[in-house]
């Protein structure tokens, strides 16, 4: 684990801000968040927004992977891909298998993730959707797919750029209200 | 936040092997959908768990449209009632003129004994969303199994031709759009009755006609309808116009581009049309046709 000092900060845990306490989740909270992102990822919009627009349920499952790793399974992540698949028309399996390496990376990285202050965990979160990206398109080019373009990678950096909005308001309903702290 | 201490006793697989098993059941799935197009039964239950949903994020853009609508003004519906007077009027006397046509055709078909034209059956529809896989141009239309559609019929707007059924699920299809990659189409120039076959090659508002001799007979601003003789479109649709013609002694093929005539994506209202076909193998005649026709397609004239 020497990553952190590569980029010449000290990135040790004191360098991050004090974590949060926050209650736990509750898994009804993380279906229902799961839920919003399908909504969002499945809205009918006009062809321009539908090619660039983030995939919200990656969003949403890198982040409950890297904070709750104890409440995301494969099988799970692996079903939403499968319904995200027919969704948009896509293989049958591609997202799954997208999702599958992101929930494998996520929890692969997750206790370094969290000690990492929000621009590298930006860093890390595009890199790993633009991972996911890759394969998905290395997948389609084989199956004799032509590359559709640099726009292609744009809802990886959107995605990762959303990333800050993202953990904030996932993490708003979980904040402790001082009056509970006191009892 | 999470640092559960490490487990004495390890339950079920490490995450290395839960990750490989289901890379595999993924690569498993692909492969048997993209090759051998096993898992249509599947894909089709999962549309249906997915449906309300679906209809559920259909009613913002809805309402959106609603909205607008309802904010159009009076100028603008008098200019667009004024264009559909003008319309109906070039329409209907052109209507007046065909219904005579229809009549002399149907007798001299007769006379010299010619199979009758088919007669079409058109269901409307309706685009409800793009599939947004950037590697392929499709939509989503209302129409399903239930209202009869069945894969391989063809899907008109009000000016042509946008595309063909590829997948019929309970109550709604997909239809790949004629500007998706390398989806093929019968077509036949207007102007000098040369047939060929277009492609669509994956971008919005281009496709190609492929496989035509640097002398084929093709201009720019040729109209190409389909001819209809692979039995899946109606003949006649106009689907795309000649925008520039390459030809280069060095290859074989002149380069052909062409754009759509419809707005592809643009397109809300649409038709499907059922010809009421039967595949044309089984008579001899019908046979001997076909085979002259893939000829010709071969070796235009």
């Amino acid at each position: 684990m020497r990553f952190p000092t590569r980029f010449g900060v000290a990135l040790t845990p004191s360098a991050s801000p004090p974590p949060e306490l926050l209650r736990p989740a509750r898994a009804s909270y993380i279906a229902l968040t799961v839920l919003l992102a399908a909504i969002l990822n499945l809205l009918a919009l006009p062809e321009l927004i539908t090619r660039v627009k983030p995939d919200f349920i990656a969003l949403i499952l890198i982040y409950w992977t890297i904070f709750h790793p104890d409440r995301v399974s494969f099988t799970i992540v692996w079903t939403l891909g499968l319904l995200m698949d027919v969704a948009s028309g896509s293989l049958f399996g591609q997202h799954a298998l997208a999702y599958t390496l992101m929930l494998y990376l996520a929890a692969l990285f997750h206790r370094r993730i969290i000690m990492f202050p929000m621009p590298y965990q930006v860093f890390h979160v595009g890199t790993i959707l633009l991972l996911a990206q890759l394969v998905t398109l290395a997948l389609r080019s084989v199956a004799g797919s032509d590359f559709p373009g640099p726009t292609y990678f744009l809802p990886s950096l959107l995605g990762a750029a959303l990333w800050p909005l993202v953990t904030a308001l996932l993490r708003a309903p979980l904040r402790q209200s001082p009056e509970q702290d006191a009892t | 936040m999470n640092h559960s201490a490490p487990q004495f006793f390890k339950r079920g697989p490490t995450l290395h092997t839960r990750f490989v098993f289901f890379c595999l059941a993924s690569l498993i799935l692909i492969i048997a959908d993209g090759r051998f197009h096993y898992l249509e039964v599947m894909r089709k239950s999962v549309s249906v768990a997915l449906y309300p949903l679906q209809r559920l994020t259909d009613i913002p853009g809805w309402a959106m449209q609603r909205a607008l609508g309802f904010f159009v003004t009076q100028a603008q519906l008098r200019h667009e009632n004024e264009f559909l007077r003008q319309q109906n009027l070039a329409n209907s006397a052109s209507l007046q003129t065909m219904g005579a046509l229809e009549g002399e055709n149907k007798h001299l078909r007769a006379l010299l004994t010619l199979r009758e034209k088919l007669t079409r059956k058109t269901i409307p529809a309706e685009i409800q969303r793009l599939y947004p896989d950037p590697f392929t141009r499709r939509a989503a239309i209302d129409r399903g199994l239930q209202d009869g559609l069945r894969p391989g019929l063809a899907v008109v707007d009000a000016i042509g031709l946008i595309g063909q059924i590829t997948r019929v699920y309970p109550w709604q299809s997909e239809v790949t759009l004629i500007t998706d990659k390398d989806q093929a189409i019968p077509i036949q120039v207007q102007r000098s009755a040369l047939r060929g076959v277009l492609f669509g090659i994956g971008d919005d508002g281009a496709v190609e006609l492929r496989y035509m001799p640097v002398s084929a007979d093709v201009q720019n601003g040729d109209v190409l309808v389909t001819s209809g003789i692979d039995g899946t479109y109606p003949s006649g649709l106009p689907v795309a116009k000649v925008t520039n013609v390459e030809r280069n002694a060095a290859y074989a093929f002149a380069r052909i581009s062409c754009v759509p005539l419809t707005g592809v994506l643009g397109a809300i209202q649409v038709m499907v049309v059922d010809t009421d076909e039967k595949p044309r193998v089984n008579t001899s005649s019908g046979q001997s046709q076909s085979a002259e026709d893939s000829k010709s397609l071969q070796t235009p004239r």
